[in-house]
């Protein structure tokens, strides 16, 4: 096997690769295979949702979050959308030697904040510290579990015309942590979209009975999990270059770096795939939320087995969209 | 956003599409080279291709830096790399260039100091915070790029900064276009020129391309709208002339003090191209009296002279002989996430924006 590369973590189609031909190899089990955001789980005569997730992020503080609440808020929402009402939450720091006692205590108050605003409670924990140069400052991992209160969201459930519906403009958190840690600033600071999904999705659920799938396109952006639907589902989905809802800063920060605003990660957005009839009824309930507002219809499950995301571009063409493959980098011109 | 949607416009783009239709000789092929990197991939990532009529072909050409940097620089820069306290400074795109063994990537994991930076001024920076290290700008790319990096240098020497340095591969466009208009294989009717390089070089350099080979030259700009009107003026050309679409950033004069820097630091030199081999005077390395931030004279590393894996056929796609999809090895052996040639691995180079937009 190659060396580990940062393109193995980037969400992309390397870090796919990756999880497939080692990870599920060696632990395959049916619930693992599902490569869902939780795994779901018959304990006695409940369904309980499962999930753990690691924060690295670098800076640790940035404009709309930091790595606390931002790792409260990522487990809480890969439970939520798999139609699950989180509930117990536990707390690894991997802590380097040297770290400011102030900077720490700011982390654990905003996740001691994060879990209350979640209505999650974080009931076990585990603190290591490691020499320095081995963890940037801090990273944290949590696992969470979770009711699960609506059954029945899977890919298998996608058919043709059904709506693709994302909850938010796209981008703002990948941008906000890319302008923090560059020191760029674009017109207006750009503020993360970090935020627990959790009351979104549970009125989304509740107002249709039609959603068939969600996922919230964090790593990746939303080309990576559309292309990860659209697999699942064995089905095309085409979206609307005009469609795809994205802030002002966030569009010129993309057009000054030469990224895609497509392959940006969100941390407080979702996507869901719904009956087309049930699509306005969605829209309406997320921008009646502050979580939801600019919520879009971006475009629409296609026919074709082909299992790609097409794109109608603004001016007219249209184009494959692919995941992500390695690292976006920034280009020379 | 302002100065964008205008030139996205879909109503602007069918109005121009269907003035290409009506133009169109339907009994004749019209060949374009789309130059820059920035073009092809604009091209793919609005589907213009598939709005054109069938008989205008495009062809992407040698203007992707990433793409033309020879593997020899990639080793050199990997061995210099691997030199105590060094550290590497690169635009993103170079980190995934296979080199002869390796990838800056993967150096990078294995624990060398490479970092990318954003501007010159950012690798500037990280020298004046690193005193006790060598900073080494890895210097790529054409008329565009090398002003800054000009700038960087008479910084550093203004400034007193001894630890800086730049291994310097940088092209000029012109001799590059006079090199495929002269091979046999090329029949390219006309140019869409870089804009961003044509506003430093401006129009003049570019006359022989029209005069000696026959091409009609448009500067073009990077959006839908732009890249559409020049290709409607390459048509309606009578006779083959040097013109400017991109009137809002080319000067036809180009930008004088932008040259001035590029020529106090950096001289003509022949240049080797991946793909199309060496070019003379298609090359700039950094003067005598500014030696000190040369890297290739600073830092002596030995490098093997490299092989190109045999089935390859970047050369040909970069000359515009050949497309991607002619090559056996696209799709299949070379990928963006695991590229062979250069032309996948940069996302502007030819072979990636087939493959990332162009799959069907």
């Amino acid at each position: 096997m190659d060396r580990i590369t940062l393109g193995h973590g980037s969400g992309g189609r390397q870090m796919h690769k990756l999880i497939d031909s080692l990870f599920l190899k060696a632990f395959s089990n049916p619930i693992l295979n599902q490569k869902r955001d939780s795994a779901v789980l018959n304990i006695g005569n409940k369904k309980i949702a499962f999930t753990t997730d690691s924060y690295v992020v670098d800076p640790i503080f940035f404009p709309g979050g930091d790595i606390g609440s931002l790792a409260i808020y990522g487990t809480v929402n890969d439970l939520s959308v798999c139609g699950a009402r989180a509930l117990y939450i536990s707390v690894g720091a991997v802590i380097e030697e040297g770290l400011d006692g102030s900077v720490l205590e700011r982390i654990v108050r905003s996740m001691a904040e994060a879990a209350k605003k979640a209505g999650v409670r974080i009931v076990t924990g585990d603190t290591k510290v490691v020499e320095k140069g081995s963890c940037d400052r801090i990273f944290i991992n949590t696992s969470g579990i979770g009711e699960v209160y609506y059954e029945g969201l899977s890919t298998d459930k996608i058919a043709p015309g059904d709506s693709v519906i994302v909850s938010g403009p796209v981008g703002d958190h990948a941008i906000s942590v890319l302008s923090k840690r560059e020191g760029i600033e674009f017109g207006t600071i750009v503020r993360s979209d970090s935020a627990p999904l959790d009351k979104l999705i549970w009125k989304v659920l509740r107002s249709s009975k039609k959603v068939r799938f969600m996922r919230d396109p964090t790593r990746g952006g939303l080309a990576t999990t559309l292309n990860e639907i659209a697999l699942g589902a064995k089905s095309g989905i085409a979206i609307e270059e005009r469609d795809v809802p994205v802030r002002p800063p966030v569009r010129q920060a993309c057009e000054l770096l030469g990224l895609d605003p497509l392959y940006l990660a969100c941390e407080g957005r979702v996507i869901i795939i719904a009956a087309k009839e049930d699509g306005p009824r969605i829209l309406k309930t997320l921008g009646a939320d502050k979580a939801g507002r600019g919520a879009k219809i971006i475009g629409s499950v296609t026919g074709d087995r082909s299992a790609r995301v097409y794109l109608n571009t603004i001016a007219g063409g249209k184009r494959i969209i692919d995941m992500l493959s390695g690292e976006q980098l920034p280009r020379i011109c | 956003m302002k100065y964008i949607d205008e030139f996205r416009s879909r109503a602007l783009t069918s109005r121009l599409i269907s003035r290409i239709r009506s133009v169109a000789d339907e009994g004749r092929e019209y060949r374009y080279m789309e130059v820059c990197g920035t073009h092809t991939m604009a091209i793919f990532k609005y589907g213009l291709r598939e709005l054109l009529p069938r008989n205008i072909r495009l062809i992407s050409g040698p203007g992707c830096p990433v793409c033309v940097t020879p593997l020899e620089y990639l080793d050199r820069a990997i061995a210099i790399a691997g030199l105590p306290k060094v550290i590497i400074t690169t635009f993103g795109d170079m980190l995934r260039v296979p080199g002869s063994s390796s990838t800056l990537e993967n150096e990078r994991a294995g624990g060398k100091h490479i970092k990318v930076v954003y501007s010159t001024d950012d690798a500037l920076d990280i020298a004046n915070r690193n005193t006790d290290k060598e900073v080494v700008f890895l210097g790529v790319g054409f008329e565009t790029t090398v002003p800054t990096v000009a700038a960087s240098i008479m910084s550093a020497a203004k400034q007193g900064i001894h630890n800086y340095s730049v291994l310097c591969a940088h092209k000029t466009m012109p001799e590059a276009l006079g090199a495929i208009m002269a091979h046999r294989d090329a029949r390219i009717d006309g140019f869409l020129l870089p804009g961003h390089v044509s506003a430093i070089t401006g129009m003049k350099p570019y006359g022989f391309l029209a005069k000696r080979y026959g091409a009609g030259c448009v500067a073009a700009g990077f959006e839908p709208v732009d890249m559409l009107q020049a290709i409607l003026m390459l048509m309606e050309q009578k006779r083959p002339i040097v013109e400017v679409q991109y009137k809002r950033i080319v000067d036809p004069l180009g930008n004088r003090l932008a040259r001035k820097a590029i020529e106090k630091v950096f001289e003509k030199s022949s240049s080797e191209w991946r793909g199309i081999g060496k070019l003379k005077n298609s090359g700039l390395r950094i003067r005598k009296e500014f030696s000190r931030f040369d890297a290739s004279l600073k830092f002596r590393v030995k490098t093997v002279r490299p092989r190109e894996d045999k089935s390859c056929i970047c050369g040909a796609v970069l000359k515009g002989i050949k497309t991607p999809v002619d090559c056996k090895l696209f799709g299949k052996k070379c990928t963006p996430a695991d590229p062979v040639g250069s032309c996948m691995v940069s996302s502007e180079g030819t072979c990636a924006a087939y493959y990332k937009y162009g799959r069907r």
